[in-house]
């Protein structure tokens, strides 16, 4: 009985430091409500190392208190959603807001409440996914191209042949997605990524079984691909620009590029769910990541590319020389988003994945 | 056994947590949004493959778990309890660290690139096979192959093997074994006759608690087998997080792979059954 005693009573005795480590203050601290954010993990400038922690200056500034969280792709975003999870301010990609506004999950914006919007380049507004720009604030945006380790090629990698190339067997890592790794192949094969052709799926698919019977995929992988594409694990693999410059840092022999067939340019934006709580909140929330101050911190924390023009120019312009984290026009032009497919396409991908996979 | 208001809040925990989620995924699966229907259950074929292949190389992970934890369990059950005290810490201790840090550091040890090849050149084991085989490796493919899927899973769950066949062996009367060797039997005969037949119970448990998981892992699979081929898990993930997103479809995979690990289980259940009334007579 003593021995539970005094193990309770220690326990008690560290709850208080638990607490005042993890516990960010009380509800009065915040007058004036909240709001909650759902991003994607690594995604906004968080207060390591010195930068700016955007999510405690905008409570400072506004009194919101903000319930930030995050989840690891745009269909578990979809899945949380169904589900009935409440958010005020989703980030989710192109073909994502597109399926959301065709099924009616999004909220206009008010625009007069979110001034900062002006700043967003012309380039940006109307875009495919949103065509009346209605819906959503753009937060990053970059593209998709071949990541590859210049010791264990022999040449520069220009095209997305070289991921079907007999040469390069066991060498090449795979999105481990359907969207993007068929969509590789589609692009390779001269076709647009959202065809909704189911031949050229089909083609597109026996392409990548070609691909994995001869034995040229060593693996299907997500963020595995750091790891791996860092230690020399693998001569080569398709993953997102803002991530390559991550990469760079830890293994100085990686080189990207944007296969001169094209390839996937996608954009991030803030969406306000429908049914959301904390509209006014929320509104002002997007308005504050469109500053230009916040907008320049979260560059340079998360090295994707900013659709702000204040931030593009207020950021070093080693940065934004960089044709990897802002390419020429003319590379954006050959470059498409994805859109949202019809269900019964997405059926198709599904089965054509599984044969693939099978 | 009066105050069974004790066990309320199990009961309460169970009805919310285990009955009723169980029931949502029966009405799921015979549900396509709209209405009730059979569709999902029509498709089932197309997944036969992902089917036979997932209980293919759970039930290769099962056998390879009692053939290393079996002897692993009878050894140690013959200790004396300071070595057993070590040894039962020493085989939960991985269980400490979290599943998927556990399973991503196999990663760095099987790849091309890892720990094993490097000892293996470091060795010279690879000069020395391609010097006999006349074969030209620069190192042994282990990572992203259905081997590394198995080895995860036994890596991973035999602990879950070991522990249960070693408690039912510890039980076993010691009298009994005195009493089969004072009537003549050689420890051949002990064993065959009495351990083994007295510890089927445990091994019974054991295949459970290693086989269930095994078939429904996706973490395993996407780490160490690459992505390379989809098993249940990845199967039914993609459907309520992947593109296509059809929650009554996941369901009713979920129910066909429940219905069939059930109805594995009863068979073994009654196999079981039949030894331990054999040893009675």
């Amino acid at each position: 009985m003593k021995k539970i005693l005094s193990l309770i009573l220690a326990v008690l005795m560290v709850c208080p430091l638990l607490t005042a480590c993890g516990g960010s203050g009380t509800s009065s601290q915040y007058p004036n409500g909240e709001v909650n954010v759902l991003n994607w993990g690594e995604y906004i400038s968080d207060g390591q190392d010195g930068t700016l922690d955007v999510i405690e200056q905008f409570q400072q500034e506004t009194g919101i208190k903000v319930n930030y969280n995050v989840c690891p792709d745009n269909e578990t975003l979809y899945a949380n959603l169904q589900q009935g999870d409440s958010y005020d301010v989703i980030i989710p990609s192109d073909y994502m807001i597109s399926r959301l506004i065709d099924e009616g999950m999004l909220t206009p914006l008010n625009f007069d409440n979110i001034p900062n919007a002006s700043d967003v380049d012309p380039k940006f507004l109307n875009p495919a996914y949103d065509p009346d720009n209605a819906y959503s604030v753009p937060y990053m945006w970059g593209t998709v191209g071949i990541i590859y380790n210049t010791t264990m090629v022999d040449e520069a990698i220009t095209s997305w042949d070289s991921l079907f190339d007999k040469k390069y067997a066991g060498q090449v890592l795979m999105i481990n997605n359907s969207r993007d790794a068929i969509g590789v192949a589609l692009k390779d094969l001269g076709y647009s990524y959202n065809t909704t052709n189911q031949a050229q799926i089909t083609e597109a698919v026996n392409l990548l079984i070609q691909q994995k019977q001869n034995g040229i995929v060593q693996a299907y992988v997500m963020d595995e691909i750091f790891d791996k594409l860092e230690g020399g694990e693998a001569a080569m693999g398709v993953y997102y620009a803002g991530d390559y410059l991550t990469m760079y840092e830890n293994n100085q022999d990686l080189a990207f590029v944007v296969p001169s067939e094209g390839s996937n340019i996608f954009t991030d934006a803030m969406c306000i769910p429908a049914g959301a709580a904390n509209q006014a909140n929320a509104e002002k929330f997007i308005n504050f990541m469109c500053s230009k101050d916040v907008g320049v911190a979260n560059c340079e924390a998360i090295g994707y590319s900013s659709p702000l023009m204040s931030v593009v120019e207020a950021l070093d312009p080693a940065i934004t020389a960089d044709p990897v984290a802002y390419p020429s026009d003319e590379v954006l032009a050959s470059c498409e988003a994805f859109l949202n497919l019809p269900e019964d396409i997405l059926k198709f991908y599904d089965s054509e994945w599984l044969r693939l996979k099978a | 056994m009066k105050n069974k208001g004790l066990a309320v809040p199990y009961v309460a925990w169970l009805a919310i947590f285990v009955v009723a989620p169980l029931i949502l995924v029966l009405i799921y699966a015979f549900h396509d949004g709209s209405r009730f229907t059979l569709d999902n259950f029509r498709v089932m074929g197309t997944y036969a493959a992902v089917f036979g292949r997932s209980f293919l190389l759970a039930a290769i992970a099962t056998l390879i778990c009692i053939l290393i934890g079996y002897p692993v369990a009878w050894f140690l059950a013959r200790e004396g309890a300071g070595m057993r005290r070590i040894a039962t810490i020493l085989i939960m201790l991985p269980m400490w660290m979290n599943f998927l840090l556990r399973t991503y550091s196999w990663m760095s040890i099987l790849e091309n690139t890892g720990l094993l090849n490097t000892l293996f050149q470091k060795i010279g084991l690879i000069s020395l096979v391609n010097g006999i085989f006349g074969t030209n490796y620069t190192y042994f493919s282990m990572i992203n192959t259905q081997g590394a899927i198995v080895l995860g899973m036994v890596y991973n769950y035999l602990p879950f093997m070991i522990l249960p066949i070693f408690t039912v062996i510890e039980k076993i009367d010691p009298r009994l074994i005195e009493a089969a060797q004072d009537l003549g039997a050689n420890s051949a005969v002990v064993f065959r006759k009495l351990i083994f037949p007295l510890s089927v119970p445990g091994i019974l448990s054991g295949v459970t608690m290693v086989f269930v998981p095994s078939v429904a892992t996706f973490a395993i699979s996407r780490l160490l087998g690459g992505g390379m081929v989809t098993l249940l898990g990845d199967l039914i993930e993609a459907q309520f997080l992947g593109g296509a997103y059809n929650p009554y479809l996941g369901s009713a995979i979920s129910l066909v792979m429940m219905v069939i690990v059930l109805v594995c289980m009863a068979v073994m259940n009654r196999f079981g059954e039949g030894e331990e009334e054999a040893m009675l007579l």
